[in-house]
């Protein structure tokens, strides 16, 4: 298992050179920078642990700064998922910019795949890592794909 | 442009208000003088006149059938203030070289139902189209004033939000319409979700023309899609997607398919532009109210939108589609197997995007636009295009795109998957160098040769599309040519 979430999942991971030139294109465009953590990749876990606040206002030849956090965070959870995020705050985007893993376990859960069948041929699916969750059943027949954040 | 008179005599000028035959331009629908205000909706038309008629005359023609004239005088238009409703052509210009004229008509706002794309297109091209004193006529552009674009809902989510929905940034999102178009069995067909998905893919996508015909119900292809997302999306621990097609005969079979579609749990939906723009808009307005994106097939444009001298430019189109409240629409690729011209096609991709459209006639752009905060609409570039392309592709489109690759996909010499992840090692690898500061452009091809190194199957997309182009002439092209054509 592979979890591909991020901009660069699908490449070899990343060096800290490597790291560092994306770190810059995001410095160079002014963009404020974050780390975050978790152990829970779930891909609808929107709400990663934050390493400190995001930084604003880096100059591109402080660039050392920031790879020193990316660095400490990786020492103190390094079999935890780690991803460096930019944020352009211009109007019409004010998003994330980038986000790419620089940092996962040595060896990665699978998700589980469960199902429940309904009425009508109607399926619900959710997923988990380690002990599956029986999600709750609501009203309606539906399945879903993200039972495990819905129930 | 005025009937003939079948006495034989030309119509002599006569009093505005007597009864007869008044030319257009007389009547004031020309009016050179007049000064657009903020707050007018602008059309750009290019008129050919049939041979005899003044162009002047034949601008003014279409500025009073597209709004408050009909071919005689009638009194009744002294009962309204008839000078705020009549439309104005204000500016007829020659296009060098041609028998073509470019008209700008200005409509005063109160001409226009609030948020209603029909009443819209009802008024700008209800009725001018047929004229037989024009040979042909084409609406190239439109300036919509945020006053009036501000009464539309506009796309039901918009680029920012359909990202942060799907946890996707800083590259193109990759998709693949599922072939052959027609004739898989549902289940057959979600196999094909499931390669694509798990392979790299962020959408699968059913293709226009898949409703729910004998051989594959939509209910039953709803299901198995789902099934395979969801295994897919386990696989991967990525969000994933599948446009289901909930084009349908009625509203009421479209409101049913999506309503079961949102119950399965899919993320996204689509629709085709022939269903019509009220139905564009009804689903608009359903797909905000329940969290659910909304893609748009441009489905028949090609009749209308393609020839230079007659129908309504797909620029046009894109500019309803936005404020119509669709989150995806199809809008060319540059380099693929459909029409495409790099300059025409900025110009679309921009329409659908920015906020700011500076009028540029490089890119048709034949007035200054504004949607304020409407959010942008996410560009999809589908038909003939294949990861050896990645380069061209995002020098071209940019980032904020979905890149459908079909047959680049599922045509794949070592399978679905493996064609999948091809095309995701390109875009990621295309990313990584244009953000290390590389000329990715021209350096294109070694970065894909690099990439390819680490991943077989990349190698082998390489290998059997690398000599695949679709140069043929555009035939919807700027009238000012800067750009050279595609390159490197």
């Amino acid at each position: 298992m592979r979890i591909t979430q991020g901009t660069f999942s699908y490449l070899q991971d990343l060096t800290d050179e490597q790291i560092e030139a994306q770190i810059l294109y995001a410095l160079d465009h002014h963009w404020a920078v974050s780390i975050e953590y978790t152990d829970d990749p779930h891909p609808r876990n929107a709400y990663w642990e934050l390493w400190g606040l995001p930084v604003f206002d880096t100059k591109p030849e402080d660039v050392g700064n920031i790879m020193r956090e990316v660095r400490a965070a990786k020492e103190a959870f390094p079999e935890h998922y780690i991803k460096v995020i930019a944020y352009d705050p211009t109007r019409g985007r004010q998003t994330t910019a980038l986000a790419f893993i620089v940092n996962r376990p040595a060896v990665e859960k699978p998700f589980k795949l469960e199902r429940i069948q309904g009425p009508g041929r109607t399926h619900r699916f959710w997923f988990t890592q380690g002990v599956p969750a029986v999600p709750a059943i609501g009203a309606t027949n539906g399945a879903s794909s993200n039972g495990a954040s819905e129930a | 442009m005025s009937p003939t008179s079948t006495k034989g005599t030309s119509l002599e000028k006569k009093d505005r208000w007597s009864a007869g035959v008044t030319p257009y331009a007389e009547m004031g629908y020309y009016d050179a003088d007049y000064q657009p205000k903020d707050t007018d909706i602008l059309a750009a038309f290019r008129i050919v006149p049939q041979p005899g008629v003044d162009s002047i005359e034949a601008a003014a023609a279409v500025a009073g059938e597209s709004s408050t004239a009909t071919w005689t005088v009638v009194w009744t238009d002294r009962l309204t203030d008839h000078r705020h409703y009549q439309a104005k052509a204000y500016r007829v210009d020659p296009v060098p070289g041609t028998d073509q004229f470019i008209a700008r008509i200005a409509y005063d706002i109160d001409l226009f139902e609030e948020g209603s794309i029909a009443n819209l297109t009802s008024s700008i091209i209800g009725n001018v189209f047929g004229f037989k004193a024009l040979r042909s006529l084409r609406l190239e552009d439109m300036r919509i004033p945020l006053h009036y674009v501000k009464t539309f809902q506009g796309p039901a989510h918009g680029i920012v939000m359909e990202r942060e929905y799907l946890d996707k940034f800083g590259r193109p999102i990759l998709g693949a319409t599922v072939k052959p178009k027609l004739g898989l069995s549902a289940k057959n067909y979600g196999r094909v979700v499931y390669e694509a998905l798990r392979g790299g893919l962020d959408f699968t996508k059913d293709d226009e023309n898949i409703n729910s015909q004998p051989f594959m119900r939509w209910r039953d292809r709803f299901g198995y899609v789902m099934e395979a997302v969801s295994k897919a999306e386990a696989a991967t621990g990525e969000v994933k997607g599948s446009y289901m097609n909930v084009t349908a005969a009625t509203m009421e079979d479209m409101y049913e398919r999506a309503e079961y579609a949102k119950e399965l749990g899919s993320i996204i939906i689509m629709i085709d532009l022939t269903v019509g723009y009220t139905a564009i808009q009804s689903m608009a307005k359903w797909a905000r109210a329940n969290g659910m994106i909304l893609h748009l097939h441009r489905a028949g444009h090609g009749t209308y939108t393609r020839q230079k001298t007659h129908g309504v430019s797909f620029r046009v189109i894109a500019k309803w589609m936005r404020l119509a409240g669709v989150d995806h629409i199809h809008a060319g690729t540059v380099v693929g197997k459909l029409e495409g011209d790099p300059s025409t096609t900025k110009g679309f991709y921009d329409v659908l995007r920015d906020s700011q459209i500076p009028e540029d006639p490089r890119y048709g752009i034949f007035f200054d636009q504004d949607f304020g905060s409407m959010p942008g609409v996410m560009p999809v570039a589908s038909g003939g295009i294949h990861a050896g392309q990645m380069h061209q592709l995002l020098h071209y489109l940019g980032e904020d795109v979905v890149l459908q690759f079909g047959g680049g996909t599922i045509g794949h010499p070592m399978g679905i998957a493996a064609g999948a992840t091809a095309n995701r090692v390109a875009v990621e690898a295309m990313i990584q160098a244009r953000n290390e500061g590389k000329d990715y452009f021209q350096e294109g091809p070694d970065i894909l040769e690099k990439a390819a190194k680490h991943c077989p199957e990349l190698n082998a997309a390489l290998q059997v599309w690398k000599d695949i182009t679709f140069d043929f002439e555009s035939t919807d092209t700027p009238d000012v040519l800067v750009t050279p054509s595609v390159g490197a």
